[in-house]
C-alpha cells in the first residue's frame, strides 16, 4: 500500500470512530437523565461529527477520486467501515454510555495528543483542534465515573458491570495496523501501542479513585468479531440519502 | 494574522469584515475572535480565509453567510470562503479589550492559557464576571453553546457563563 493510500485507511479509521461514536451519542438526545445532561451529550455529538465531518473531507481529498464527506458517511457498507468496535456498541444504560465514552475520551486526548505534532501539518492543525474538544469531553465523563462510582450501591454495581461489558472492546486501540507502518515511521501518525501504558494509568486512576475495579482482560480481545450493531446503526443512519439520493437542506 | 501591506481595497475589505458581530455573543466581532485569517486576491476573485472555532460550531455557517452578504453588499460578488484548519483556533488570540468587552458583557473571559492545557488536570475556580470572587461553583461544563460553560457565584449568588480557554 502505498503513503496516500495508508494515509487515506487511517483517515477513514479516525473519521469513522468519530462518525459512529456521534451518531450513537444523538440518540441520547432528549433522553438525558436532566437537561444540563442532555445538553452535555448533544455537545459531545456536534464535536463527534464536527470531527468526522473534517477528517472523511481530508479522507476524500486524499483518495482523489471525486468522494465528499457525505458520500463517505452515506455510501458506503458496514464492511467498509473502519470505527474501532467500541464506538457501536448500543446505549443500553446511562452508566453504559458514561464508561464507553470515559474509554475513548482518554484514549482520543493521548491520540490527539501525539497526532498534534504529526508532519503533516493540516492533520496536526485538526488535531490539535480536536485534542482541546476531548480534554473538556475526559473531564465531564471522568467526573461522572467518579459520582457514579461513588453514588449508591445502584450506581455503583451498573458502573462496574458497564465497564466489564465494555472492556474487551478496548484492545483494539493499541493494535497497529501494518499497512500503516511507513506513516509512524516518517512520523505522520503515532503508533498505537505506544499510547497504552498512559491510558492504562489514566484510567486505572480515575476508576481506583471512584471505588470501581479495573476489569480483567481476556485473551479473546484481540479476536472480537465484527458486531452487528454497525448494520443497524448505518440502517438508520443511512436511511434517508439512500432512499433519497437527490435530497436537499 | 496580517503582516503584509495592505492596499486600499484590502483595507476596506478588513473594515467591512471588523463589523460583523459574532452571532451568539453580539458583543466582540469576528475579527476579534480571530476566526478572520486571511484577506487575498486571486485575480478577480476574493478570497476570504476562515478558521472554524469548534470544529461542529453550528455558528460557522453563519459566520460565512454573514460574510458573504456584507461582501455582496460592497459590490465583491466573486467570493470565495475557504477553511483552514491550521494553525488550530485558540482563545490565546482574543485580545485583552475583547476580554474586557466580554466580562462587562457578563461573560467571564477564558483565564488559561491553552499551551497549559493539560488533558488530566483540574481547573481552578473561574473568577466571576459581576463581583470577581473566586468563590464559584462549576454548574455544567456545556451550556447553551459548545464554547461556554456554566458556573454559580457563591458571594453575589448570581450564574454566570464562561468562555471556555480552547
Ligand atoms: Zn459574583
Amino acid at each position: 500500500m502505498n503513503n496516500q493510500a495508508a494515509l487515506f485507511q487511517y483517515l477513514l479509521q479516525l473519521g469513522d470512530t468519530n462518525l459512529i461514536i456521534g451518531h450513537r451519542l444523538s440518540e441520547m438526545c432528549s433522553r438525558g437523565p436532566m437537561l444540563e445532561e442532555d445538553i452535555a451529550l448533544t455537545n459531545f455529538a456536534l464535536d463527534h461529527i464536527g470531527q468526522a465531518e473534517v477528517l472523511l473531507h481530508f479522507a476524500g481529498n486524499v483518495e482523489n477520486n471525486g468522494r465528499s464527506e457525505d458520500d463517505l458517511s452515506y455510501r458506503r457498507d458496514a464492511e467498509d467501515f473502519m470505527n474501532l468496535k467500541l464506538v457501536e456498541q448500543p446505549n443500553t444504560d446511562f452508566a453504559f454510555v458514561i464508561g464507553r465514552q470515559f474509554l475513548l475520551d482518554v484514549y482520543q486526548c493521548l491520540l490527539y495528543q501525539k497526532l498534534s505534532k504529526s508532519t503533516n501539518d493540516e492533520l496536526a492543525g485538526m488535531a490539535a483542534r480536536f485534542l482541546k474538544e476531548s480534554i473538556y469531553h475526559q473531564r465531564h465523563s471522568a467526573a461522572w465515573i467518579e459520582r457514579l462510582g461513588q453514588g449508591t450501591n445502584e450506581s455503583l454495581g451498573r458502573m462496574q458491570h458497564a465497564l466489564n461489558q465494555l472492556w474487551p472492546y478496548t484492545a483494539e486501540m493499541f493494535v497497529d495496523n501494518p499497512a500503516w507502518a511507513n506513516l509512524i515511521e516518517s512520523g505522520v501518525v503515532p503508533s498505537a501501542t505506544e499510547l497504552k501504558k498512559e491510558w492504562y494509568e489514566r484510567v486505572s486512576k480515575v476508576l481506583t479513585l471512584s471505588g470501581l475495579n479495573m476489569p480483567k482482560a481476556s485473551a479473546e480481545d484481540d479476536s472480537l468479531n465484527q458486531s452487528i450493531y454497525l448494520e443497524q446503526l448505518l440502517a438508520e443512519m443511512q436511511y434517508l440519502p439512500r432512499t433519497y439520493p437527490d435530497a436537499k437542506w | 494574522m496580517m503582516t503584509k501591506e495592505l492596499t486600499a481595497v484590502e483595507e476596506l475589505v478588513w473594515e467591512r469584515l471588523s463589523m460583523i458581530p459574532d452571532p451568539e455573543i453580539p458583543v466582540i466581532t469576528i475579527v476579534e475572535l480571530g476566526v478572520v485569517r486571511d484577506v487575498q486576491w486571486d485575480g478577480e476573485t476574493l478570497k476570504i480565509f476562515i478558521t472554524p472555532t469548534y470544529t461542529g460550531c453550528p455558528a460557522m455557517q453563519l459566520f460565512v453567510a454573514e460574510i458573504q452578504a456584507a461582501m455582496h453588499d460592497q459590490g465583491f460578488d466573486k467570493l470565495e470562503v475557504i477553511h483552514v484548519y491550521s494553525p488550530s483556533w485558540t482563545t490565546d488570540w482574543l485580545s485583552v479589550e475583547a476580554k474586557e468587552k466580554l466580562r462587562k458583557y457578563g461573560i467571564a473571559p477564558p483565564v488559561l492559557k491553552t499551551s497549559e492545557m493539560n488533558p488530566f488536570e483540574e481547573v481552578g475556580n473561574i473568577p466571576c464576571p459581576r463581583c470577581g470572587s473566586e468563590n464559584t461553583n462549576l454548574k455544567s461544563q456545556f451550556g447553551a453553546t459548545a464554547c461556554k460553560s456554566l458556573h454559580t457565584c457563591n458571594d453575589c449568588h448570581e450564574p454566570f457563563e464562561y468562555f471556555k480557554h480552547f
